[in-house]
This record gives structure tokens, C-alpha cells and sequence, in this order.
């Protein structure tokens, strides 16, 4: 790809959006990883924040310290760097674990069913892509991660759980993800990751970062309680619906 | 240290000074005060830096006792607020002895106050910032996301030399209007092209109601539905202000604690400036839009920070407090 299919928009008073593509890419996701690297160094304190995405890299500057034609230039230099460096780093590779079971992923047996397979396909399949974090947002530590094998990828549920736990495996169409903690939220749970996806206190806060590659891999219950994760004995905390 | 105790909460109090910034990439808002103006001039009053921790006080009803000697200011929303049961102007600042009660009643215009110590109230920063933000848990007194409780210990440092009783010039204060309505200047931005002559000229010649499901995250609007060409976008990032429509074509603002990724189309972005006028109104207020460029949005930025480095606060002498 080179630097001029890159789009660069007005998001804001003091905000740039970098466009790179209408379409999910690992290698718009790396391009994305790098241009927001080279523009921290790049903008300096004029940066107020960034927010890579899918196909997106918004940028945040300073709006009494300079101007969108200047961060636009910094902007373009950026990207040019870029088209060079774009085969090399291709982010982390980190694998989580996952107890998969119609215990810990209470979703699992629904999603077999109306994909006409049985839950150890559809286990087998989860675990068979590397996948690449698109997105981070949502709620904190909550990593889009992608694309999910066609024949596993399932809707949004009708109705979203009140509660779904920390640490909960689900899928959304083609999309993946870890819930970091507690919250409401309509993806189909299919098991349950016992490390901690984001943590306050912990330096790196998250595991991952946009633009890493993430792999699954299947535990044992056993397993899942030594690793310190938590099965929520109320069936209804997972269940949701009640 | 000493400082303040919370006698009631009020009706949703929050600590907040000016944001959390650079943490977009693990999906964290940013916070910070809804009227940023507003909580500028409390923290001036104070003669504090812009980024000292304030209280955000939502319609009112916060009742505090101090046990430190130190001066306060209150400002933002018109909200009765008195001292001994004595009453207090607000945009003022105000010497405070240990064992004083400062109460707030409710706000009769707009909707949210700022209420400032000299030398900030103090609690342990997270991720950068002291920004209580409730949905994600974080920031606050105890670093939890909760909104203050009666109960708790708010400390502030002992400033050796207290500011003047000194007061903004009602000319310089932001203008909360009567009848609960606001002109909004926006940059056009983002899928602006999705919203084709007809839509942008039905946006810009309507008015919008503020709905009740507006709070920190964003301001619902109400009004004639435009219509974009896209119905969903692949999900990106969402800077303060951004006015985005989703399916049945009623905008919504997205401000202080708004989702840091999002996949509706959006078709510009409200002048900071204006935020806090829009954050002032309460459900039932009306708004429109009026498209500026972005240097003009610029220039607006530049003007508004001369205007408020050159504002000088005046002394205020006796005790009236009128």
C-alpha cells in the first residue's frame, strides 16, 4: 500500500483524523500501530491524544500551540516514513488462555447449534486464527480483536446481558474479545480467560496493545482455577437474563 | 492535612480537574469538568493552576464543613450557595475559617457548579488525572469512579498566603440565558459529505430539545431526523464535541466522559467554547447549530485565552456579600 491512499479529514476545532481504510486489514492495523508511534516523537507536546481504530488514526493536538496545516504536514512526513517501514514490526504476538465450556460460556451451545457444529468445532475453530488488535475502546482494556473465522462468527444477542463477567471469551459477527471487567454487554460468551485484561495497577496496564497479534489457547477447568480465574457460582450472574 | 468533610453529597458531586489525557489507546475517556470555563474561573478565583481538582456540583444540594482555614470560590450554574447560613455570591471568592458550613441549595439556571479551594482538593491521581469518571471506576477521592459521599474527608493543602476576596466581572462571566436555550458554534468534520445540502440545511435551520437521557457521556437531541448516506461507519475514534447520528437521525453531542471509539456517522464537532453553554442546559432546553471553519475556530480559541489572561478579577471590600 502506499502513502497516498491514505485520507486526512477535520474531525475537530484541534482534532485530525488520518483515514488509511474502509476495510479490516492486518496490514492497515500495522501501518495504523507505527503512524501513531512515529506521530507521538513526531508531535511531541503538541499531542493531546490518539485513538488508533480500524481503519483510523484520530489525532488530538494542542489548538493554541499550533494549527491543522502544521500538524497536517507532521502528518504527511509521518505517513511517508511510513510506506517504507511498513513490512518490518508487526507487533507482539501474545496468547491468552481460555477455559472453553458450556460452564464458563454459557452462549457456546446456541452458537454451535445455528452454525451446524458441535461445540468442540467451534472451540477448535476460535483457536485456530491469529488474530489482530483492531481497536481498543469501549470500556477499558476492551480489545477488538479480529477477523473471526466465517463459520463460528454469530450476531449480537437480541437482548444484552445485564452482566457479563471479567474475563469472558465472546464473539460479535466476525469480531473477538476478552471482557476486562464486569459489565453489561450483548456478545455471545463462549469461555472464560483467566489473566487479568486490564489492570490499574499493573505495568503494562493491558496485555496488548493496537495492532498486536493475539492466539488463543484452550485450558482445562483445573487449569483455569491454578491460573487464578474465578467461576461465578451464580449461574445467573453469567446466564444474565434472570 | 485537613480540609473539608461532606456533610451530603448533594445530588451528584464529582471531583474533576482538567481531564485525562494520552490514555485514549487503552480506552479511557478523558473527563474532566463539563463547563471547562467555568471550572477555570472557579480555580482563577482561587488563584490556582488550571489543572487543580474541583468539585463538579449537578444541580446541588452538596453541604460541606470545614475544619482549615482557607478561601473557596463557587461558580458555573446559579446555585444559591451560603456560608453560616449567611449568603454568598457566587464568581467570588471567599475566606473560610475551620468549623465554617458551606451549603449550596439548587440550581434555578443552568445545571452543573464548580466549587474550588485554594491550592485544589487533593486525592491520589489515576492514570494521570483525579477525574472521577463513574462508568469506568476510575479517578475520584478513593481512585473508584464514585461520585462524593456523606462521610468523606476531603484534604486540601494549607496555602501560607490565601487569595484576595476578589471577584470576575459580571461582563466576563459565561451567559447563562432565561429561557434554557443555546446557540452552538461547530466545526463541520468527520462523514460530513454523508450529509448531503437538504440534511445539513434542515440541521442548521432547526432546533434541537435537550432529551433527559443527557448526562457526562453526551447530550441527546430531539428534533427534525437528518438523514446520513451511511448508516454505520467501521468504528472510530470520537473527539470532545463530536455531534454524531445514528439510525433515527438525532444527534447526539459527545463531551467530557463520551466512549473513545464509536461507529455512528458524524457530521462535525461543537467549538469548545460552547460546550459549557450546551452542559449548563437541563432536559426541555432547546439548541441549534451554526457551521464556522476551522480558522475561525482557531481565531475563536486564540481571542477567548487573550480576553481571559487579560481579564483582571476585581477586589472585593466589606461584607457584603450581596
Amino acid at each position: 500500500m502506499s502513502a497516498s491512499k491514505h485520507t486526512i479529514a477535520i474531525a475537530g476545532e484541534n482534532a485530525l483524523i488520518i483515514y488509511f481504510g474502509d476495510k479490516l486489514s492486518a496490514e492497515i492495523a500495522t501501518q495504523i500501530a507505527q503512524a501513531a508511534e512515529q506521530l507521538k516523537t513526531a508531535l511531541g507536546e503538541l499531542l493531546v491524544d490518539l485513538v488508533p481504530s480500524y481503519g483510523s488514526l484520530l489525532v488530538t493536538y494542542q489548538p493554541l500551540k499550533t494549527d491543522h496545516y502544521y500538524v497536517r504536514n507532521l502528518i504527511r512526513q509521518a505517513l511517508q516514513k511510513l510506506s517504507t517501514e511498513a513490512e518490518h514490526n508487526q507487533g507482539a504476538t501474545v496468547s491468552l488462555p481460555v477455559y472453553y465450556s458450556t460452564e464458563s460460556g454459557p452462549d457456546l451451545q446456541s452458537l454451535a447449534d445455528n452454525a451446524g457444529l458441535s461445540i468442540e468445532e467451534v472451540i477448535a475453530i476460535h483457536q485456530q486464527t491469529e488474530y489482530r488488535v483492531y481497536a481498543i475502546g469501549f470500556a477499558p482494556g476492551f480489545a477488538y480483536l479480529g477477523e473471526v473465522d466465517e463459520r463460528i462468527a454469530a450476531p449480537r444477542l437480541a437482548t444484552p446481558r445485564q452482566k457479563v463477567p471479567r474475563g469472558a471469551v465472546a464473539i460479535a459477527d466476525r469480531q473477538t474479545a476478552v471482557y476486562p471487567a464486569q459489565s453489561p454487554g450483548g456478545w455471545n460468551l463462549i469461555g472464560l480467560c483467566p489473566q487479568r485484561m486490564f489492570d490499574p495497577k499493573a505495568e503494562p496496564t493491558m496485555p496488548v496493545q493496537v495492532g498486536d497479534r493475539v492466539t488463543f489457547i484452550g485450558i482445562s477447568r483445573e487449569e483455569f482455577i491454578a491460573l487464578g480465574g474465578e467461576l461465578v457460582s451464580d449461574a445467573k450472574a453469567i446466564g444474565g437474563e434472570a | 492535612m485537613a480540609g473539608f468533610k461532606i456533610i451530603k453529597p448533594g445530588i451528584f458531586s464529582l471531583l474533576q480537574d482538567s481531564g485525562r489525557f494520552g490514555m485514549h489507546s487503552i480506552g479511557l475517556t478523558t473527563g474532566g469538568p463539563m463547563d471547562t470555563q467555568s471550572f477555570n474561573w472557579a480555580n482563577r478565583l482561587c488563584e490556582n493552576l488550571t489543572d487543580c481538582a474541583a468539585i463538579e456540583v449537578t444541580i446541588g444540594g452538596l453541604v460541606l464543613e470545614a475544619d482549615i482555614n482557607t478561601s473557596i470560590a463557587l461558580t458555573g450554574a446559579d446555585i444559591p450557595l451560603t456560608i453560616n447560613k449567611q449568603p454568598a455570591s457566587l464568581w467570588q471568592t471567599h475566606h473560610i475559617n475551620a468549623g465554617d458550613r458551606i451549603e449550596l441549595g439548587f440550581a434555578q439556571t443552568g445545571s452543573r457548579g464548580y466549587l474550588a479551594v485554594a491550592g485544589g482538593f487533593q486525592a491520589m491521581p489515576s492514570f494521570g488525572s483525579r477525574s472521577t469518571v463513574p462508568r469506568e471506576g476510575l479517578g475520584g477521592l478513593h481512585q473508584n469512579g464514585k461520585p462524593l459521599q456523606s462521610g468523606d474527608q476531603l484534604q486540601c493543602p494549607d496555602v501560607t498566603t490565601l487569595p484576595p476576596s476578589q471577584c470576575l466581572p459580571e461582563s466576563q462571566r459565561p451567559i447563562l440565558t432565561d429561557n434554557n436555550s443555546a446557540h452552538l458554534r461547530m466545526v463541520l468534520g468527520y462523514q460530513q459529505d454523508a450529509f448531503n445540502s437538504l440534511q445539513q440545511q434542515l440541521f442548521f435551520s432547526s432546533e434541537y430539545k435537550v432529551t433527559e437521557s443527557s448526562d457526562r457521556m453526551g447530550y441527546r437531541l430531539n428534533g427534525p431526523a437528518i438523514v446520513p448516506a451511511v448508516d454505520g461507519i467501521l468504528s472510530e475514534g470520537i473527539c470532545l464535541g463530536a455531534i454524531q447520528v445514528p439510525a433515527d437521525g438525532q444527534p447526539i453531542v459527545l463531551l467530557a466522559d463520551r466512549q473513545t471509539i464509536g461507529g455512528y456517522p458524524k457530521i462535525g464537532s461543537v467549538l469548545s467554547l460552547d460546550l459549557g453553554k450546551l452542559t449548563q442546559l437541563t432536559p426541555g432546553g432547546t439548541v441549534s447549530f451554526e457551521a464556522i471553519s476551522i480558522e475561525q475556530a482557531h481565531n475563536l480559541l486564540l481571542l477567548n485565552q487573550q480576553q481571559v489572561e487579560h481579564t483582571k478579577l476585581q477586589p472585593v471590600t466589606g461584607g457584603s456579600n450581596g
